[in-house]
């Protein structure tokens, strides 16, 4: 991963091994852990939480999101000052994004998990989570038999290449950084006085 | 018809709610945290995964690893050339850990908290669809589906563009995560309140 950044951290660019180094792994496990256990302690495990945020009923899972992006945000882009962290920004694409994320929605209504909360939800013993684990794979390998006559077609449609928010609106990153932590805290509040959840 | 629909979407909750506390979502007696704390515990999470794995949280990525592997086994030559697996080969790497680790953090979670659920079917989803383990499976397996195409095609789900993306302000990622919303919205109104 090249950073698009000023700050950069040293990174290798070697092909990856079949197996990544212990260290590696460990860490994925402790991480994993620490995951899991957040998302199922602030009940976004749970089948109603999900769907009780897509039917606007119950905002906790926008209270979650939006807590960690503000959090994460600010921290993020001090230790990228510093080049104690790289970035890593997904190429813009207007098609596949919008497209991919109506879609991804419409599957989200039906299962009532996303990818990370449906292990949450799984460890949580709510087992129906199973089968919507099996349809992730499965849509998976289907993207995959798709993934070549996609990337000439639909998957080129929009290209910005790596844009962030800074950028669109020629920003300082800093200042882009307040301006969207406060107007996050702002909605946070507005949530808090006006849902039960 | 704009009003009119706008209406319609913000009524509807509120008029299936006097009918039928059932298909009230908030009818449970809570999260075991706030979500303020939750929110703010996966925020320094982020930090912690930028910090030592150079990796942001994501959690699509771990299927597809998944499926190409069981491709392998089944249909090697054919797997390994279709074009994602080509940029993307199928490896043990921290994603892979990632996800099966976040199973035993919800087990870890639930079980502490008194909250071990043991059943195949929400009591929200049987006040409104029945009992059928078979129908809740099949509605799964294919939303699973649904999802898993849209993440790879949007480039991440909740998490990869929800949380990780969004927080580094990437573009792509609000763009996504609006659309997730959106979709979201879309399919599950009508499924509750039609």
């Amino acid at each position: 991963m090249i950073d698009p950044g000023e700050a950069v951290k040293k990174t290798s660019v070697s092909e990856p091994p079949p197996v990544a180094d212990p260290s590696k792994l460990i860490a994925g496990l402790v991480f994993g852990v620490a995951f899991g256990f957040l998302l199922q302690k602030g009940g976004v495990g749970k089948y109603n939480v999900l769907i009780g945020q897509l039917l606007l009923q119950d905002w906790t899972v926008a209270k979650v999101m939006m807590t960690a992006i503000v959090i994460g945000m600010i921290g993020i882009f001090f230790l990228h000052r510093f080049a104690k962290v790289n970035l890593h920004i997904k190429p813009t694409k207007l098609g596949p994004n919008i497209i991919g994320g109506l879609v991804f929605g419409a599957g989200f209504a039906l299962i009532g998990y996303c990818p990370g909360t449906a292990a949450a939800a799984l460890g949580q013993g709510s087992w129906d989570a199973l089968f919507g684990m099996a349809g992730l794979a499965a849509g998976s390998y289907i993207y995959a038999e798709f993934s070549g006559s996609l990337r000439g077609s639909l998957e080129k449609w929009g290209d910005f290449g790596k844009v962030m928010i800074p950028d669109l609106l020629r920003m300082n990153r800093g200042l882009a950084v307040v301006i969207i932590a406060v107007l996050l805290t702002t909605a946070l509040f507005v949530l808090e006085k006006f849902t039960v959840r | 018809m704009k009003h009119a629909l706008a209406a319609i979407i913000w009524l509807t909750p509120a008029l299936a709610l006097a009918a039928d506390p059932a298909l009230d979502a908030r009818n449970y007696p809570g999260p075991a945290w706030s979500p303020y704390l939750v929110g703010a515990g996966i925020g320094v999470l982020s930090w912690l995964t930028f910090y030592f794995s150079d990796k942001p949280i994501g959690a699509s990525s771990f299927y597809a690893t998944v499926a190409g592997a069981f491709g392998k086994l089944f249909a090697r030559r054919h797997t390994e050339s279709l074009q994602y697996y080509q940029d993307n080969p199928p490896r043990i790497g921290w994603e892979t850990l990632f996800v099966p680790a976040a199973i035993l953090g919800g087990f870890i979670a639930a079980w502490t908290g008194g909250e071990f659920a043991n059943e195949w079917v929400h009591p929200m989803w049987v006040a409104r669809f029945g009992e059928s383990i078979a129908l809740r499976a099949g509605v799964c397996f294919g939303g699973g589906i649904l999802m898993a195409f849209g993440a790879r095609l949007a480039g991440g789900c909740t998490s990869g563009h929800g949380i990780s993306g969004t927080l580094q302000l990437n573009v792509a990622s609000w763009i996504a995560v609006i659309c997730f919303f959106i979709g979201g919205i879309a399919v599950a109104m009508p499924l509750y309140f039609l």
